[in-house]
């Protein structure tokens, strides 16, 4: 099959970027997305072109680098699947594909397709932690969890920290990524120490870094490759305003 | 515990948001409440007593103070989410086609907003302003005839109109905001959503619905 | 250069650890915030070795290539972590862990090492479980434990398929803490291009700035590289596309001897290849072969039909279905280790009874699970797997048997370092799979995210000290020291070397044509006739590499093109390693097949003559390296023959 790309070109974060239009031919309908664009690199090497700078590593949808706006949806069309794992089966012989990098001004773009997603690790040494050193832990039965909190925890825990939350929202919030870490460690016991005073780190550093706020939406949850729920976010406006508004 | 400026945070608008859309909703069950005593068709005698104990009431009065500090700040805050909410996407995507879960009107809150806003501007125009303007500070009995005013007002096809679109905004506003302002309260229970949910349903149709048969009962002489 | 010491403290095996311990030089507080230490790779072993070290009070540089620590590759470990626990009661110990990996290594493992892994592992569950990372429990609230890989004991412990994911993130989330409080410095999007040794010691590396491409010299009283394996030598593997040699290829290049780099592990059911566009395979995991029987035609005209799309499995009948597995070992059947089921699938399509249509996949089906356990079970049980492998093949596995393949997926082999992890460069240590040590010839299911964290979290913290002790009146050496400069400039002459080339083949063609000669030659089976054939070959490819690589773009910007060219040219180079060191190993053993030494078709030991490390020294570009040999006594295992008839 063969598919029209109008594809992100910046070179860097400086420069004005535009949409470039390049046809890809003898696609295979079981190729990954990104070994498309592996293609298409291909022949602009071969025309002595720049290719595409875009991220990926694991290409098994977990270690989240991979991030392209794909027809107007991050990570394009499928539900709960990250790029790498976006098949060409689910394009059409001859279509037209717009791939835009992540769009935030938390999230600058650093040439073509790739950003700079360092506000999400900021976000997370400002609180997305038990603060323990090693060897301090006790044995690791000590403290039981109800399987039902440890379930949640790991749905939270789940995040990839893809930014296709923020990617999706109509604000470019991250709320549904910072939430996802509060409630994580918010629903084990081991987080409970720190459980305020992160909450409200981790609020103050995401604002910090530029993101817009959440209006509820839902869009983060619907892009979300690792699915993480919208009630996350809850949790974090209630520990958050716990913290704030209640505690001394 | 860490002193965090509550209100200048991004979850701190969201509770402000919340918290003012929720007593704002109140308000909404009482305007709606004392207008439906139109349909009395008593020549608007029910409505008028009514309609001067909210406006002579030394306690409602107090309350109307805080009325307006409640749509102001739902005003403001808003305008200031919208603002970050713009900056934080300096480039807008070429090309968007956002999923079938996310609404169109849950993206759509400031406009809808704004048009809320732009029609109470025309509605406190119509009534509220008027009926102050008359009382001054002291003169509290000294009310205009609202129920006569309506009849008035409202034989204008196009001012029903207007008040018939305020209310469709109003709907697509509550059936997002009902809801969103229990999650922004942090209020998010796999228990309570579904009632919460039919709730925000049931009461984004019912309450712009009596909003809008009001106007439009009385332009086709129905009360009278 | 430092002759090969193992450094292994004297004493009864199960005392080496804690006598090491207790005697290990210490540093005081004020003196470790004066102490630098770089370390190069946030996976398991980088990223707990970076927190912890800078816990001590070190002072500490992290670097990684990826956009964020979170990302490096021990994030896709699906399994678990195997620790002797014994939680289940089920007569787990830590003697029998250390016997199980030596044994499951194929006895190439140095008894030590392992046994101090095996007493560690239980303090890794403890640690993790303290930093939030959400082990499946029970419904008592204590944690659950499974069988892996054969196992006879439950001592596996897993965060539903994704315990690697939530292993590093504990580790990363510590690490993150240390540079919110200003204790680790961390340059991501940096890739380490030069180490740098002053006077016999690591002091430093150089780092390209991947966003600005340029280069930094780094100082560091010692050097840490937690870099990974080097399966993407094959082109295709489990390993993430930018896995790479480049760290550990350069300290090797300075004088950090390579140990046994022949040791690749091949996982048995990974997705076959469907093209040339495949840029990785996906590894399923190995929890499937517990219910799915993995069969071929019998006859090679079925196979044939069906790769041509003549027939489906469907319309073989039972008796035409070859279960080999089970045919040839009858004990284990589907179970058997990794080896051994890559081999037996290599067989069948060598036979030409393959069923894909480029001849290398079997099936692995589950039809009789079905019907032995109803279909909702089937599907409870692999929940996530089954709509994955739908999704990658747009195959319904509850439909029709799954087509699987072996694939390459992690590498024993690696810098060779004594037990307190130092590489034969003093003040440059290994961990985790960048290191050689742990885990032999072969590497059992659930051990290398239990590997990874020992050497950071609890192994590290101690030698390193017993290193740095020594170095606290080593002042920071200025960074435009000849050395420095000397290693920048290899460096930015290399990089330029590969811009200036101007040739007409993306470095992406060499790595592909690399991975086919690894593959071929030094995959499955060896022989010495292909060994030999291919180290022809890799030298010609390195050549043309050199001649013919064409690298866009620019040395001053983000250019994942020159990153990439620069890795394949240290995989070049290793891929030649790789073979010489398989050539010159006369045995099979684990993960090193060689054709010409079997027994009925199993892997035949050569204890009496190959009973080592063996560990290369760097000589030059195209130049013989030197061997050095490191013995493995085993004064506490009995060696035998591994059988799974």
């Amino acid at each position: 099959m063969k598919v029209n790309l109008k594809v992100w070109r910046q070179k860097n974060n400086k420069a004005q970027g535009a949409l470039k239009d390049y046809a890809v031919d003898g696609v295979n309908p079981d190729m990954s997305f990104l070994e498309m664009i592996d293609v298409l690199n291909e022949q602009l090497i071969s025309k002595n072109e720049e290719p595409v700078a875009f991220d990926h590593d694991c290409r098994e949808g977990i270690c989240g680098m991979c991030s392209m706006y794909i027809n107007g949806r991050a990570h394009g069309p499928l539900h709960g699947t990250t790029t790498c794992q976006l098949y060409m089966r689910h394009f059409k012989d001859g279509e037209t594909i717009y791939v835009e990098p992540w769009r935030s001004k938390a999230f600058p773009v650093v040439k073509d397709l790739t950003v700079d997603r360092s506000a999400f690790d900021r976000i997370i040494a400002a609180g997305g932690y038990v603060g323990v050193n090693t060897g301090q832990a006790q044995d690791a039965n000590t403290i039981p969890v109800e399987k039902e909190n440890a379930e949640k925890a790991m749905d939270a825990a789940a995040c990839i920290g893809c930014g296709a939350c923020v990617a999706a929202c109509p604000n470019s919030s991250a709320m549904l990524f910072v939430s996802a870490k509060i409630s994580h460690l918010a629903l084990f016991p081991q987080g409970q120490p720190e459980r305020k005073r992160r909450a409200i780190n981790m609020v103050d550093q995401m604002d910090e870094e530029g993101f817009g706020n959440c209006t509820n939406i839902g869009a983060c949850e619907a892009e979300c490759p690792k699915e993480i729920k919208l009630t996350n976010i809850a949790r974090m406006n209630r520990d958050y305003l716990t913290a704030t508004l209640i505690e001394e | 515990m860490a002193q965090s400026a509550l209100f200048k945070s991004s979850i701190g608008k969201k509770f402000l948001m919340g918290l003012t859309g929720l007593f704002l909703i109140s308000f909404l069950v009482i305007h709606a409440a004392i207008n439906s005593m139109i349909w009395f068709n008593d020549g608007g005698e029910t409505f008028k007593k009514w309609g001067s104990f909210m406006g002579t009431n030394p306690i409602i009065r107090a309350m109307e103070l805080v009325l307006v500090a409640g749509f102001i700040i739902h005003i403001v805050d808003g305008l200031l989410l919208w603002k970050q909410n713009r900056d934080a996407r300096p480039v807008k995507y070429a090309y968007s086609n956002p999923p079938a879960k996310s609404k169109w009107y849950s993206r759509s809150m400031g406009l809808l907003g704004t048009l809320l806003l732009i029609f109470l501007v025309i509605h406190s125009a119509h009534f509220w302003i008027p009926n102050r303007m008359q009382q001054g500070l002291t003169d509290w009995h000294n009310e205009i005839n609202l129920y006569g005013r309506m009849l008035e007002v409202f034989k204008n096809p196009l001012v029903v109109a207007i008040y018939v679109f305020g209310c469709i905004s109003l709907f697509w506003h509550l059936l997002h905001g009902f809801k969103s302002a229990f999650q922004s309260l942090g209020v998010n229970h796999t228990k309570y959503n579904q009632t919460i949910e039919y709730a925000g349903i049931a009461f984004s149709v019912v309450i712009p619905l009596l909003f809008a048969l009001m106007p439009i009962s009385i332009y086709f002489g129905l009360v009278n | 250069m430092a002759e090969l010491n193992s450094k292994i403290p004297d004493g009864p095996l199960g005392e080496k650890w804690n006598y090491y311990k207790e005697h290990a030089k210490l540093v005081n507080p004020s003196n470790k915030r004066k102490l630098e230490v770089i370390v190069v790779g946030t996976g398991l072993a980088g990223a707990s070795a970076a927190a912890t070290l800078a816990e001590l009070g070190y002072r500490v540089k992290a670097f990684c290539f990826q956009d964020s620590p979170r990302r490096a590759h021990s994030i896709a470990a699906q399994g678990g972590i195997n620790a002797a626990k014994n939680y289940k009661n089920d007569g787990d110990s830590v003697f029998r862990l250390f016997y199980d990996t030596v044994k499951g290594g194929d006895f190439r493992a140095r008894e030590a090492n392992v046994h101090r892994l095996a007493e560690v592992s239980v303090n890794i569950i403890d640690q993790c479980v303290a930093q939030g990372v959400p082990f499946a429990r029970e419904y008592g609230g204590l944690l659950d434990n499974r069988s892996f890989g054969g196992a006879q004991v439950s001592r596996t412990f897993y965060a539903r398929g994704q315990t690697g994911q939530q292993l590093l993130l504990g580790a990363y989330q510590a690490l993150e803490r240390q540079v919110g409080l200003g204790n680790v410095k961390m340059y991501s999007r940096h890739e380490m291009v030069e180490l740098v040794v002053i006077d016999g010691k690591a002091r430093g590396i150089i780092a390209r700035d991947l966003v600005s491409g340029e280069l930094e010299k780094h100082f560091g009283h010692a050097v840490l590289l937690c870099t990974g394996g080097y399966g993407n030598v094959f082109y295709l593997s489990t390993n993430a596309m930018g896995s790479n040699v480049t760290a550990a290829w350069k300290a090797h290049k300075k004088g950090a001897y390579f140990g046994n780099p022949c040791y690749t592990q091949i996982h048995p059911t990974c997705i076959p290849v469907t093209g040339e566009y495949q840029s990785k395979l996906t590894l399923m995991s190995e929890s499937l072969r517990n219910d799915g029987r993995v069969w071929v035609p019998k006859s090679r005209e079925d196979a044939k039909a069906i790769r041509e799309g003549k027939k489906r499995a469907e319309d073989i009948k039972e008796e035409d279905r070859d279960y080999y597995l089970e045919r040839k070992y009858p004990s284990f059947g589907n179970l058997c280790p990794r080896d051994i089921a890559s081999r037996a699938a290599k067989e069948a399509c060598d036979d030409g009874r393959g069923i894909v249509a480029s001849g290398f996949g079997v099936f692995l089906d589950f039809g009789d699970a079905i019907k032995r356990l109803g279909i909702d079970v089937v599907k409870a049980r692999y929940g996530e797997l089954f709509p994955m492998y739908q999704n990658i093949t747009n195959e319904d596995p509850l439909k029709t048997p799954m087509k699987i393949y072996p694939a390459v997926h992690y590498t024993m082999g690696g810098l060779w370092v004594d037990y307190e992890l130092m590489t034969s460069i003093p003040g440059c240590y290994s961990l985790g799979e960048a290191n050689f040590s742990d885990h032999g010839a072969n590497r059992l299911g659930a051990s290398a995210l239990m590997q990874g964290l020992a050497d950071g979290y609890f192994v590290i913290p101690y030698t390193v000290g017993n290193y740095l002790a020594d170095e606290i009146f080593t002042k920071e050496i200025p960074t435009d020291h000849p050395a420095f400069v000397e290693a920048e400039k290899t460096a930015r002459e290399r990089m330029t070397g590969l811009l200036n080339t101007k040739g007409t083949k993306s470095a992406e063609q060499f790595h592909k044509e690399l991975g086919k000669i690894m593959w071929e030659y030094c995959g499955m089976a060896r022989t010495e006739e292909g060994l030999t054939k291919a180290l022809g070959l890799l030298k010609d490819l390195r050549e043309s590499f050199w001649k013919e690589v064409r690298v866009m773009g620019e040395f001053n910007e983000f250019n994942p093109e020159l990153d990439k060219a620069g890795r394949v040219a240290d995989f070049i180079e290793l891929g030649e390693l790789m073979v010489l060191d398989a050539l010159k190993r006369n045995e099979s053993c684990g993960g090193h097949f060689r054709v010409e030494y079997q027994d009925g078709g199993e892997a035949k030991r050569d204890d009496e003559n190959y009973r080592y490390v063996a560990a290369w020294e760097y000589k030059g570009v195209g130049v013989e390296p030197v061997l050095h040999k490191e013995a493995l006594n085993y004064e506490n295992i009995k060696l035998q023959v591994r059988s799974y008839k």
